[in-house]
C-alpha cells in the first residue's frame, strides 16, 4: 500500500506504532500501577517491536502484536512476576457463566463522582481480570483480537471476561456497602 | 428461546460478537422483553463507565518525544556537489515545480471524490434502509446488481472473518452507476463502493491507500478496471483487512 497525506506509511514501523502510543501507555500504567515502570515497559516494548518488526506479517493485526509484546514484557518483569504469582488464576474452562444482574452497581456508577471508586476497583482486580476488561472495554478489541493478544482461545476470552465482569461487580458492591 | 438463553448471549450482543442474524434476532427480542432491555441498559452503562474510568493515564510529551526519537529511522544523506549535480538539481527543481502544480490539482480532485464518497456513505447510513437488497449472502447480493449496473464484480467469502455483509444498493459517482455494499464489523459499518475506473480515476492512484478523513477511515484502489472505495467509522486496520478480502475475491 502507498501512503496518503497525514496517514502512516505502511511498512514504516514508527508510523504504524506511534499512533498506538497513548493507549499502550495507559494499558502499561494499569498493569504496572506505577508511572516509572509504565514508561520503562512502554520503552522496552517499542524497542523490542522495532527489533522484531522484520518478523511482523503485513496484513495481520499490528495492534494485537504490539499489545502482545507489551504484555509479554510485563509478565517477565519483576512486577509482572509478582502480580501473577500472587493470583490464583481461575481455570478458564467451560461455558461463560450467566452474569449476576442485580443492577445496582451499574446505575450508581453512572455518576461521575464514583469514577474514582471504579478506578480503585479496576486497580484491585487480579491482573488477568484487569487486563482483559481494559482490552475489551477501553481498547474495544474484538474477542479474536483479545485472543491474539493474550494468546488464548476465543472461548477462554469469553469465560475470563465473564468472570472479570462478575468480579468487578462484586468488588463494587463491597466497596459501596463499606462507604454506605 | 427462553429469556435465560437470551441473557446468556447478552454480553456477546453488547460486545458486538453475535452474527448479523444473531444481532437482528436479539434486537427484536430486546424490544419485547423489559427484563432483558433493563439488563442490557445496565450493562451498557457499566461498559461506558469502565471505558471512561479506564482512560486514566496519559504519557507526558517529553516521554513521547524520547520514545519517538529512539525508534525514528535515521535519514541517510550524502552531500556531493559539483557542477554536474548542480545542473541536474536545476532541472529537477523545474520538474518539481511543474509536478507540484499537477499534484495540487490532483489533490483537489482526490479530495472532491472522497468528499462525494463520504456523502454517499453518510446518506445511506442516515436513511431508514441503508441498502436496497438485504442479505448476508453474497450469492444473493451479487446477482441482484445484474442489469442494474454495467459491470460485475466478485464478493469475498466471509466465513472465518469478523465481517458480515448487510446488503447492497446502486450508487452514483460522477454520474456513473456503481455498487454500494455495506459490511459490518462489530458495531461499525463499512461501505464498499465499486465503479468503473475509467469514469472515476481523476486524481486517484492505482495503488491502495487507506487514510483518515474526518470521522472516517477511507481507502481506494484500482483493480482490473474497477475502482474500489472503502469508507466507515471502523479502524483503519479493519478496512485494510476488508481490502485484502475484496482483492483476493476479485482475483477469482
Amino acid at each position: 500500500m502507498c501512503v496518503s497525506e497525514g496517514w502512516p506509511q505502511p511498512g514504516s514501523f514508527e508510523d504504524l506504532a506511534m499512533p498506538l502510543f497513548d493507549q499502550l501507555y495507559n494499558f502499561a500504567h494499569w498493569l504496572t500501577q506505577n508511572q516509572e515502570e509504565a514508561e520503562d515497559l512502554v520503552q522496552e516494548t517499542y524497542v523490542k517491536a522495532l527489533k522484531g518488526f522484520g518478523s511482523f506479517q503485513p496484513g495481520t493485526n499490528f495492534r494485537a502484536w504490539m499489545y502482545r509484546i507489551l504484555r509479554n514484557s510485563f509478565l517477565t518483569s519483576r512486577t509482572g512476576l509478582r502480580a501473577t504469582m500472587t493470583v490464583a488464576l481461575d481455570p478458564d474452562v467451560g461455558a461463560p457463566e450467566l452474569a449476576d444482574h442485580s443492577g445496582t452497581p451499574e446505575s450508581i456508577l453512572i455518576e461521575r463522582s464514583n469514577q474514582e471508586l471504579l478506578q480503585s476497583v479496576i486497580a484491585e482486580l487480579p491482573v488477568n481480570f484487569r487486563e482483559i476488561l481494559l482490552l475489551c472495554e477501553v481498547e474495544e478489541m474484538s474477542y479474536q483480537e483479545i485472543a491474539d493478544t493474550l494468546v488464548v482461545p476465543v472461548g477462554t476470552v469469553m469465560s475470563r471476561l465473564s468472570r472479570a465482569r462478575k468480579a468487578l461487580r462484586e468488588l463494587v458492591q463491597l466497596k459501596l456497602k463499606r462507604t454506605a | 428461546m427462553s429469556c435465560q438463553t437470551w441473557q446468556a448471549k447478552l454480553d456477546l450482543y453488547l460486545d458486538g460478537e453475535l452474527s448479523s442474524d444473531g444481532m437482528r434476532a436479539f434486537d427484536a427480542h430486546v424490544r419485547t422483553c423489559p427484563s432483558c432491555a433493563a439488563d442490557g441498559l445496565a450493562r451498557v452503562q457499566m461498559k461506558r463507565a469502565i471505558k471512561t474510568a479506564g482512560q486514566r493515564y496519559s504519557p507526558s510529551a517529553d516521554f513521547r518525544r524520547r520514545v519517538q526519537k529512539s525508534i525514528a529511522a535515521k535519514p541517510q544523506r550524502s552531500w556531493t556537489l559539483n557542477w554536474r549535480f548542480a545542473t541536474v538539481a536545476v532541472v529537477l527543481l523545474v520538474a518539481v515545480g511543474l509536478a507540484g502544480t499537477l499534484l495540487r490539482r490532483q489533490g483537489l480532485a482526490r479530495e472532491r471524490i472522497f468528499t462525494e464518497v463520504a456523502d454517499l456513505h453518510v446518506a445511506s447510513m442516515a436513511g431508514n434502509t441503508p441498502v436496497d437488497v438485504v442479505s448476508t449472502d453474497r450469492h444473493t447480493v451479487k446477482p441482484w446488481f445484474q442489469g442494474r449496473i454495467p459491470f460485475s464484480f466478485n464478493l469475498p467469502e466471509l466465513q472465518g472473518s469478523d465481517f458480515s455483509l448487510i446488503g447492497g444498493r446502486v450508487a452514483y459517482l460522477n454520474q456513473a452507476p456503481g455498487a454500494q455494499l455495506v459490511y459490518q464489523i462489530r458495531k461499525h459499518k463499512i461501505s464498499v463502493f465499486i465503479f468503473q475506473d475509467q469514469l472515476i480515476r481523476d486524481g486517484l492512484s492505482d495503488n491502495s491507500d487507506v487514510s483518515r478523513k474526518a470521522a472516517f477511515s477511507a481507502g481506494t484502489w484500482s483493480q482490473d478496471g474497477l475502482r474500489y472505495f472503502l469508507i466507515g467509522d471502523a479502524a483503519a486496520d479493519d478496512l485494510r483487512n476488508l481490502e485484502i478480502l475484496l482483492k483476493n475475491a476479485a482475483k477469482g
